[in-house]
């Protein structure tokens, strides 16, 4: 029989890519390091594994943030042994839903060490949350808080940005993110996080910046990140304060201090001549007992010029 | 004859509630004679006038406050092991009022799960920032002139807070599995009343100076009178 070498080649290809697929969509990335048998659930039993393999080096084998390459970052990797998460979408001082951790993991970390895990299968992220979830005591206590509501965002208008200023300064957000927002404010060079490590509030105007914060780039993360704050660094929870159609002009007014940023919010504000004025042109002025905006602008001027 | 008689028939009506009531720990809580303590520093409120103007004397930071004959302040000594039980929960909340950018009290002891009011009475927002390792860690702002803030804690700690936007403010949420509970005043006093019989441990805790232990006896009414001596530092 005569062989056809042209057939037996290609054929040979395919067997090989073909299994070679098929043995790596079963184990993800994550191939190659045995599965510890530590007494936990399959799932939980799988993430240590991975955990092992991609995440103690910065997080540590007790999972407290203390591994061998945390002296060299700067912010210091998450300790998952207090249950406190920057990036939820439930309430201030509650457990974060599976899909808060798994968004994180997606995305990474927006200017820290922690790289986005999209090369992850989905099942791996999984097995991975769950283990990260045996590191606290709280995940067997405590049920995780219910997700905030966020209803349809509203129109991004010149009045809804003016609200939006009129609240940043009545909320005083300006004493540490700064007047023109660039982590600024009288208060940012004394701010420590949770384990009095000094870190920055969030600089809107930083071109580098662009349009990515910590924990998102969309309006919708925006208005998360001051509704459910970010737990175990100086940013609090708004959402004793605001309406969700003041949340919605805070946020349209937020992605005007993103100057370098091409985003509707500045298309309006330019389109109305750039500036945005004290009062809503048609909606009445927000009561406050605070001391006007040129002053609050003074105090502010006078505290740079110290510097 | 019958004057004396009357005379100690009145006092026994008098002393009779106290046969009711238990006996009393109580003492002073000081540092050690040949110990120097910290100082304490001015705060410097410059950056938030509207706090600034309140104070006409030098504010000073509270880590560790001493008084006359080396007493130290905010100790809380509490019964930690020998009560019959932990006491019931109380339904009145106590409170933790930010008032010319400080906390008062700076020492806020409670029960666990007892409800915490917390007021903002100036004229710039705060945030409220407890920092427990146990409890769960949350952080709200409460704006000038905003609603009360309620809180509780359901787990024993003691629980740093601070307010991010002013760094000066230190202090502590101290919750406890137990209603027998004081804390020292500025001459190092304390008294820790209605104690049923039993064998008691009582801890005093300090938050630079750390806790020490005593265990005493209380048979029946008596009051007992005991002494807390902190190695304190420098720095």
């Amino acid at each position: 029989m005569r062989i056809n070498h042209k057939i037996m080649f290609i054929s040979m290809i395919v067997l090989s890519l073909g299994s070679g697929y098929a043995w790596a969509q079963n184990s993800g990335i994550a191939s190659g390091y045995p599965t510890p048998n530590d007494g936990l659930n399959p799932s939980a039993q799988k993430g240590h594994g991975i955990y092992l393999r991609y995440c103690y080096g910065c997080h540590g084998l007790q999972g407290n943030g203390n591994g061998e390459n945390a002296q060299w970052l700067d912010p210091k990797p998450r300790d998952f042994t207090t249950g406190a998460f920057k990036c939820r979408s439930t309430p201030t001082g509650t457990l974060p839903v599976d899909s808060d951790l798994i968004h994180t993991l997606e995305r990474g970390v927006w200017t820290s060490g922690m790289p986005s895990w999209r090369p992850l299968s989905g099942q791996n992220r999984q097995d991975l949350v769950a283990y990260i979830k045996t590191f606290s005591p709280r995940w067997q206590t405590e049920q995780p808080g219910e997700p905030i509501t966020i209803p349809p965002e509203t129109e991004v208008t010149m009045d809804s940005i003016t609200h939006g200023h009129q609240i940043f300064e009545k909320l005083e957000c300006w004493k540490c993110h700064g007047m023109e927002g660039r982590g600024d404010g009288p208060s940012a060079d004394t701010l420590t996080d949770s384990k009095e490590q000094p870190i920055r509030p969030y600089n809107f105007a930083d071109a580098t910046n662009s349009s990515r914060f910590k924990c998102g780039e969309t309006n919708e993360d925006v208005y998360r990140i001051f509704m459910t704050g970010l737990d175990g660094t100086p940013m609090p929870s708004f959402a004793d304060q605001l309406q969700p159609n003041d949340a919605w002009d805070l946020v349209h007014f937020l992605r005007t201090l993103q100057v370098h940023r091409r985003s509707k919010e500045n298309d309006v504000l330019k389109a109305a001549g750039g500036k945005i004025p004290a009062t809503p042109a048609s909606s009445a002025l927000l009561p406050s007992a605070l001391p006007s905006h040129s002053e609050a602008l003074e105090s502010g001027n006078q505290e740079s010029r110290r510097q | 004859m019958r004057n004396k008689q009357l005379y100690l028939t009145v006092c026994m009506v008098f002393l009779f509630p106290a046969f009711m009531f238990g006996g009393t720990i109580s003492g002073t809580t000081t540092y050690r004679e040949t110990d120097t303590p910290m100082k304490q520093k001015v705060i410097d409120m410059s950056k938030e006038p509207t706090c600034a103007k309140q104070h006409t004397t030098p504010v000073m930071t509270e880590t560790v406050v001493t008084g006359p004959n080396f007493a130290l302040a905010n100790v809380v000594v509490y019964v930690s092991a020998g009560a019959p039980d932990e006491g019931a929960v109380p339904t009145q909340a106590v409170s933790y009022e930010q008032k010319g950018c400080q906390y008062i009290p700076h020492v806020l002891v409670m029960h666990v799960s007892q409800p915490i009011k917390i007021t903002n009475a100036d004229q710039t927002s705060h945030n409220i920032h407890p920092m427990p390792k146990v409890n769960a860690e949350w952080n709200k702002s409460q704006p000038i002139g905003a609603p009360p803030i309620d809180a509780k804690f359901d787990k024993e700690e003691f629980i740093p807070v601070k307010c991010n936007i002013h760094p000066w403010m230190h202090g502590y949420f101290v919750v406890l599995k137990t209603s027998h509970y004081a804390v020292s005043k500025d001459d190092g006093s304390f008294s820790l009343p209605d104690l049923p019989p039993g064998n008691y441990t009582i801890t005093a805790w300090h938050e630079k100076y750390g806790k020490l232990t005593q265990e005493l006896t209380i048979t029946g009414n008596e009051s007992k009178s005991i002494k807390f001596a902190f190695k304190a530092t420098q720095y």
